[in-house]
């Protein structure tokens, strides 16, 4: 038995790294401090076997060179690939991809397009004020979750880096500190709260106009109730942030997927800055994944832009609304498409779906899921963070390296996107010829 | 590669060898400048002017902060972009290029060392990651230690043997390359949104910015560190902070350098030599700093000077970059990075039309002029705050030729007549000056000259630029400005990379790293108050802190040994 | 005549649900996902007690998933863990911004004789 400390958990974007991990005849056996979420991805589940190519409808299984050579055909033929996923695997993959994106011209996109993207696209409208995790956990004294249920998502958080963590400035953990917490239902997270604010569904951008508008003096304009919020809940909110020296909103899908998409983002970024003409006021996404942030910045410097990105001519191309996994498949545009490292056959609206299942697919993944009854070529890999060691971003962009805990026998995303561009590039030179 | 390249007939400027434009041979053989060859691939430079290949000491151009502005500014990635080619990846971006973009832009400029300035040790990893992917360039970067708590604690105690060894571990640690200061404990003060100026003190850490200056260039000195401690002061940005300058620069006048080297750097300096006391009566203080530069053997500094046009202002100045936004209205980034730093991301339109900008822009071109010795002298736009780095040929043909600065004044805001100084400057450089300005004293101030940069003597990397221009041209501002901004042939470690201004080949970089070294018992005591601080404060854990050798590839350490 | 709830419906992640991300062909994931939470007075209204089946129809599509009982819902809010149940009735219209509306989706909920398909079926009907 062999004990593996400061082990880096590879499922969402706590990236917690102080994991401790048992390791008996090469399977993890033990998880202590990882959540129940983060535990149950370390202690692993049934894999694929073996690379598989569907025939007549059922998939046949085959060796990794078919397989890589059957994806390699379908990409160098396809006229629009898609490139998407990315978001559970490590950035050495994710370069691998750009550079096959750049090879056959395909989009390239991630699980950002269905998640954080409008937070994206309101950075680039009016920027981020924001601060690593760690000073969250010395200096916050007011912590707001908005639209995001930590408890669900991201079990760690709030113990690690937030409301219940202790820190420089508030060695007394949760009594130094104060929780808000809006949302449409009241969760689990919400029941901590200090304060609850219940919103109405599709009514965010609202109240956070509101709110602003009462961090800059003019709270005269603002009715009794604005989206199923109470003024008076409102007064007291914006009191509690103005009172504290250093105050943070985290927020999630709650306001990235209702009604104004990033436009509540926007809003919510322009509430901060408000709020930080009074003292300290930083604001964060809740980025889901353990290396969707990753993605991002790997596109980003090495395309210029960070997700969605359009290399069929040439030269990248960004315009979410266009370029996104979404509109590319409900516009049926998409001919083929890689997906690694996610799942849009449960994930993607129906939609988006349908259309998926009738081009060809290649699945690369550890784990058998929804895509992979319809994906046309199946190639299972190694579990990154688990089985292959890499480079990935915590959702405050802070990098760390996942380890590899134990040894396998299936290539990592790396090797295997590697030998796809390989080959990819053989076709296209016999072609030339 | 070729092993053996033979450039003829060229015109060489090579000031760390005093070769002022003397017609000689190059001799490459595997990488590295030899007395002779006997089979080589000739260069027939054509009475060119040959130089070695320009070494930036710095530009931001990997990192967290160089990210988040590109990521927030796809109207800058727009422009510049280009489809990939047989040799080269995707471009894009103008002020925030992305990393192919960047190195293929450099190489093309004749460059081939690029000092990253500033980074945040919490997040070297990500500055290394840019750097495998920035192509060509050999590349160092420096991280930040000045607003961090156990700098700040070590200085309030006094203890600097203990404070070296923190940096000695910090400087292990990122596989950085020296020490750097960005605005010594106003950006911890930022994290309260507050801001210190030189002798203020610090909230809850009760230091002043002076003191965490002095102290960390002792403690720099205690080791035999190739290069200075680089300062980016406070009150950036402000009038009136001339003064200031100075001051810090005094701050470290008695202390003794190891080597034939200041003992401070200051960087941008364009940014910190403002007269007057407001806008209203904003005025270059440029004369006051390059008397001072003069008078003082112990101060070396690059320029930052300002390039027309919209850019993007990034630097680890937090309150700075806030106060610019406010100015400005327009979108602004910002990330505290715990126990540590922070950044600040705003973009920023310098316009000839604007009598602050115009004043400026003219007075990091007067530091140049003014500042009699060019070896105290580093030409930099502060990439991309002042401007982007292709702007580089713009500020050579400017410094060159006196006509072509009076030609651009008139154009811009007559401010530039009774509030800067450069109108009435004469001097013009000639192309031995602009080499030191552009490779030899960064080469020499960054210790990296007997590592083999900067310079073309045997035994030196084979990093050569060829510029398509002849001496007997230099009169011709036009022609100087097109010559290097694309070589006639840029070589790097003796391959061809850039020929007729087009990227030919893009091998990989090195990455230049500095590894002090520290008694063991000076040490041991240091980590027990360290990973006490990483198990109560740090959200990330001891073990997974320092950066994995995954993250250089191509590695070059230079070992910095206690000076006894 | 079936009495059907309008509600708004959402979508989002669980701790059942993050728990098995890497195991969705299995009976675990099913019960994790394949429900529709809603208020106490909704069920009510929709005559439909906890274990229960609904029929969850949107503009887009309809689904059938078990009904629970949500504490923390307020009337007229419903929620489904994300994944392909809650998917089914998603409308991929992303209004130009790249995001397609999970949350929020203005959804009518009867209660239903119908079994939940399980995910091998759902999946199926894609592919027709």
């Amino acid at each position: 038995m062999v004990q593996i400390t400061d082990v880096v958990c590879p499922l969402c974007g706590c990236v917690c790294d102080d994991i401790v991990v048992e390791v008996e005849d090469n399977r993890v056996t033990k998880v202590r401090g990882a959540c129940a979420v983060g535990k149950s991805k370390l202690m692993g589940h049934g894999r694929i076997k073996s690379p598989a190519i569907r025939e007549n409808g059922a998939l046949k299984d085959c060796s990794y060179d078919e397989a890589i050579k059957k994806a390699a055909e379908i990409l160098a033929a396809a006229r629009r690939p898609l490139l998407y996923g990315w978001s559970s695997t490590v950035c050495e993959a994710a370069k691998v991809g750009v550079e096959l994106a750049e090879e056959i011209g395909a989009v390239i996109d991630n699980t950002a397009s269905v998640c954080h993207g409008p937070s994206v696209l309101a950075i680039q409208d009016v920027g981020l004020p924001s601060c690593t995790l760690g000073e969250v956990k010395n200096r916050a004294s007011l912590i707001i979750y908005w639209g995001s249920n930590p408890t669900s998502a991201h079990g760690n958080h709030m113990k690690r880096y937030s409301y219940i963590s202790k820190g420089y400035f508030l060695p007394g953990g949760k009594k130094d500190r104060k929780l808000v917490v809006v949302d449409v239902r009241e969760t689990k997270t919400a029941k901590m709260a200090d304060k609850f604010l219940r919103v109405e569904p599709g009514k965010d951008y609202l109240v956070f106009s509101a709110l602003r508008a009462i961090l800059y003096g003019y709270e005269d304009v603002v009715p009794d109730e604005v989206g199923g919020v109470s003024k008076k809940d409102l007064l007291e909110v914006a009191s509690m942030m103005k009172e504290v020296q250093f105050g943070i909103i985290f927020f999630g899908m709650g306001v990235t997927h209702s009604r104004g998409r990033h436009n509540n983002i926007v809003n919510a970024i322009q509430t901060t800055r408000a709020a930080h003409t009074h003292t300290k006021f930083n604001i964060m996404p809740m980025r889901g994944h353990y290396n969707v942030a990753g993605f991002n910045q790997v596109c980003t410097w090495e395309t210029g832009f960070p997700f969605a990105v359009d290399l069929s001519l040439g030269y990248p191309w960004y315009n979410p609304g266009e370029t996104s996994s979404t509109d590319l498949l409900i516009r049926r545009e998409c001919d083929a498409a890689l997906i690694i490292a996610s799942d849009p056959g449960a994930h993607f609206p129906g939609e988006s779906v349908k259309h998926l299942a009738k081009i060809p697919v290649i699945q690369i993944d550890p784990f058998p899921n929804p895509t992979t009854e319809f994906a046309d070529v199946v190639i299972p890999t190694a579990i990154s963070g688990i089985e292959s060691e890499g480079s990935v971003y915590r959702m405050d962009n802070i990098p760390l390296r996942v380890r590899k805990l134990v040894d396998t026998e299936y290539m990592s995303d790396e090797e295997v996107m590697k030998r796809i561009l390989e080959e990819v590039r053989a076709i296209k030179a016999k072609e030339g010829e | 590669m070729v092993e053996e390249l033979l450039i003829r007939n060229g015109v060489v400027y090579d000031p760390i060898n005093g070769v002022k434009g003397e017609k000689k041979d190059i001799c490459i053989r595997d990488g590295k400048i030899v007395e002779e060859v006997k089979n080589p691939k000739v260069i027939d430079a054509e009475g060119r002017v040959v130089m070695p290949g320009g070494v930036d000491i710095h530009a931001h151009i990997a990192g967290g902060k160089v990210n988040s502005g590109r990521l927030f500014r796809p109207e800058d990635g727009r422009k510049g972009a280009e489809p990939k080619t047989k040799v080269c990846r995707v471009q894009s971006g103008y002020s925030v290029p992305n990393t192919f973009a960047t190195g293929y832009r450099y190489a093309r400029m004749g460059y081939t060392f690029v000092m990253e300035p500033a980074m945040p040790p919490l997040a070297a990893r990500h500055t290394h990651e840019e750097l495998i992917d920035i192509p060509i360039l050999d590349n160092a970067a420096l991280p930040l230690i000045d607003n961090n708590w156990m700098t700040m604690e070590y200085v309030k105690s006094g203890d600097i043997d203990l404070l070296a060894a923190y940096i000695a571990w910090m400087i292990k640690a990122t596989k950085g390359y020296g020490v750097k200061i960005v605005n010594p404990g106003g950006t911890e003060a930022w994290a309260w949104a507050k801001n210190c100026d030189l002798n203020d003190a610090v909230p809850y850490f009760d230091v002043t910015p002076a003191e965490i200056v002095k102290s960390l260039a002792e403690a720099n000195e205690k080791f035999e560190m190739p290069h200075s401690i680089h300062v980016h002061g406070n009150m950036l940005g402000h009038p009136g902070n001339y003064v200031v300058t100075m001051k810090t620069f005094d701050l470290v006048k008695g202390i003794r350098a190891y080597r034939d080297r200041p003992v401070l750097h200051g960087t941008h300096v364009q940014f910190h030599s403002y007269g007057g006391t407001r806008w209203g009566d904003f005025e270059s203080q440029a004369k006051a700093i390059a008397d001072y530069i003069n008078s003082n053997e112990h101060v070396s500094i690059d320029i930052g000077s300002i390039i027309l046009g919209d850019t993007t202002t990034m630097t680890a100045d937090g309150p700075m970059e806030y106060s610019l936004y406010q100015i400005t209205g327009r979108k602004w980034t910002n990330h505290d990075v715990e126990l540590e730093t922070g950044t600040g991301i705003t973009p920023f339109l310098y316009s000839g039309k604007v009598s602050v900008h115009t004043i400026q822009w003219a007075i990091g071109q007067e530091l140049a002029l003014l500042i009699k010795d060019p070896w105290k002298v580093a030409l930099t736009t502060d990439h991309p705050n002042a401007g982007p780095f292709i702007g580089y040929p713009i500020l050579i043909s400017m410094l060159m030729n006196k006509r072509r600065r009076d030609e651009s004044a008139e154009e811009m805001h007559s401010a530039i007549f009774d509030r800067a100084e450069l109108p009435s400057i004469d001097r013009e450089y000639d192309f031995y000056e602009i080499a030191i300005i552009t490779r030899a004293m960064a080469a020499k101030t960054l210790g990296l000259a007997e590592h083999g940069k900067g310079h073309l003597g045997v035994g030196a990397d084979g990093d050569v630029a060829i510029y398509d221009i002849t001496p007997e041209e230099r009169d011709d501002a036009g022609k100087i400005q097109k010559a290097f901004l694309n070589a006639k042939y840029t070589i790097k470690g003796g391959e061809i990379v850039v020929k007729d201004g087009e990227v030919v080949a893009a091998p990989q970089g090195r990455t230049f790293f500095v590894t002090p070294e520290c008694d063991e018992k000076l040490m041991d005591e240091m980590l027990t108050k360290l990973k006490d601080t990483f198990e109560h404060y740090y959200s990330v854990s001891f073990a997974n802190y320092p950066v994995q050798d995954a993250y250089v590839p191509n590695p070059y350490e230079i070992r910095a040994p206690w000076r006894s | 005549m079936k009495m059907g709830v309008k509600v708004k419906l959402i979508s989002g992640r669980t701790v059942a649900q993050g728990q098995n991300l890497d195991n969705k062909l299995s009976d675990e994931y099913f019960s994790a996902v394949a429900f529709c939470e809603l208020n106490a007075t909704d069920m009510t209204k929709i005559g439909v007690s906890p274990g229960e089946n609904v029929k969850v129809s949107t503009k887009y599509g309809e689904v059938v998933v078990k009904a629970k009982q949500g504490a923390g819902n307020p009337e007229g809010v419903a929620f489904i863990p994300m994944g392909p149940w809650a998917n089914a009735v998603v409308s991929g219209d992303t209004k130009g911004a790249g995001m397609p509306q999970y949350k929020g989706i203005d959804a009518e909920i009867e209660k239903t004789e119908e079994q939940v398909l399980q995910i091998r079926e759902l999946m199926r009907q894609y592919m027709r």
